[in-house]
């Protein structure tokens, strides 16, 4: 497997990748994903130009560890096969498919990325893939496109096409997303793989973000999409653990593996009942804390 | 490769630059207009000369006007522009004329 795959993705900012004064220093703001973006950012008649802009980028701007993300023209249009020969000869770390609608878009995919990665001499699967849903027919079938390879390392929700093939649309409390947003969080965590929530457009009602995020935190979403730097800390910041919640989890990892050796399945941390239930998602608090940055422990 | 129709690429946003090429008159011919050209001329000549021999195009009028281009996108406005005149925008040489 890819050992990218399962990487920390809080934030993913999608960057126009026709225009250089985007594309040349967006690791300064510290997203943990870039978005390079040939799709909807890009005029019809600049198709042509922004996969050279693409290309030299990818090659020659050093984004210091920042993912990059190529988000390909769809499959209906005629661009989407050279976008994959230049992200993946550029270096792409992954291909974002828009209206993903079914396991054989990615599987479409998937053989196109194998394709180039063998034209241009990369080791085989070192490109990954991502499905964005745009529609309901999306969601309806995201389990199959969960599962439809294994260079998917998620799929995320977008919200504006979805929305307008629901006949509603974006109200900003989020009632029009719900059945989406838990639906892919179900099906992605039945995969096994990632879940990236849509993009908040409002970038005056910071506080409307924030809400935002706290509920597809705690839904539990991997992370969002974003589309300007001033977003970035308020995600990051949500989804850093908090003192109490490490300092927790690090009891509950250590006493399940003492108790586990006595051979006791269930006891008692701070007052709450414990059992192996509760082992996978204390080590993913750790892990998380150590990804932010905030863990000083030993485990 | 030889240009046979005018084409451009590139803006005149800042960090970008525009491109234009044309039939040459047997030799290329480079008309730069940067506010940085003291400081940035020779670089910016010397990355259109070497893009321009790696595509192959020695027959060229070429006009740049750059507005604080990095090498980077130099070359991919050279390279958009050059393969707009050929109508060129599928099976492109990645990593091979354009690197």
């Amino acid at each position: 497997m890819n050992p990218n795959k399962k990487r920390l993705r809080r934030t993913m900012m999608f960057l126009n990748a026709q225009k250089p004064g985007l594309i040349k220093d967006p690791y300064i703001y510290k997203p943990d994903s870039i978005m390079l973006d040939l799709e909807d950012a890009v005029a019809e008649n600049q198709k042509d130009a922004a996969r050279f802009s693409l290309y030299h980028a990818l090659q020659e701007i050093d984004y210091r560890g920042v993912e990059r993300v190529v988000r390909i023209n769809a499959l209906d249009t005629p661009y989407w096969k050279e976008d994959i020969r230049c992200s993946v000869a550029g270096g792409c770390d992954a291909i974002r498919i828009p209206k993903t609608e079914c396991a054989n878009d990615v599987k479409l995919v998937e053989s196109a990325v194998e394709y180039a990665e063998r034209e241009f001499g990369r080791p085989k699967g070192s490109v990954l893939i991502m499905a964005a849903i745009e529609s309901a027919r999306g969601v309806m079938k995201a389990l199959e496109i969960c599962e439809a390879s294994d260079r998917l390392f998620g799929i995320a929700l977008s919200g504006g096409d979805y929305t307008k093939d629901l006949q509603t649309h974006i109200t900003g409390t989020g009632i029009e997303l719900m059945g989406a947003r838990q639906n892919l969080v179900i099906a992605a965590r039945a995969a096994g793989i990632q879940c990236f929530d849509t993009v908040y457009t409002d970038l005056e009602n910071m506080e409307g973000f924030r809400q935002d995020v706290q509920n597809i935190h705690l839904m539990g979403f991997d992370g969002k999409s974003i589309i300007n730097p001033r977003q970035i800390s308020i995600v990051h910041e949500i989804y850093t653990p908090s003192e109490k919640d490490i300092i927790f989890a690090e009891k509950v990892v250590t006493e399940i593996d003492t108790k586990k050796a006595q051979g006791i399945g269930v006891f008692t941390v701070d007052g709450k009942m414990i059992d192996i239930a509760f082992y996978d998602g204390a080590k993913r608090t750790i892990e998380l804390a150590k990804a932010s940055g905030v863990y000083k422990g030993d485990l | 490769m030889e240009i046979k129709k005018p084409a451009m690429a590139g803006t005149l946003e800042s960090s970008d630059c525009q491109v234009t090429v044309e039939a040459g008159e047997g030799k290329i011919d480079l008309e730069l207009n940067s506010a940085v050209i003291n400081q940035f001329g020779n670089q910016i000549r010397k990355v259109t000369f070497e893009t321009l021999e790696r595509l192959g195009v020695k027959d060229v009028k070429i006009t740049i006007v750059d507005k604080g281009a990095l090498d980077c996108t130099i070359k991919a406005r050279i390279e958009g522009a050059v393969y707009r005149s050929l109508e060129q925008t599928e099976h492109l040489p990645w990593g091979g004329a354009i690197r």
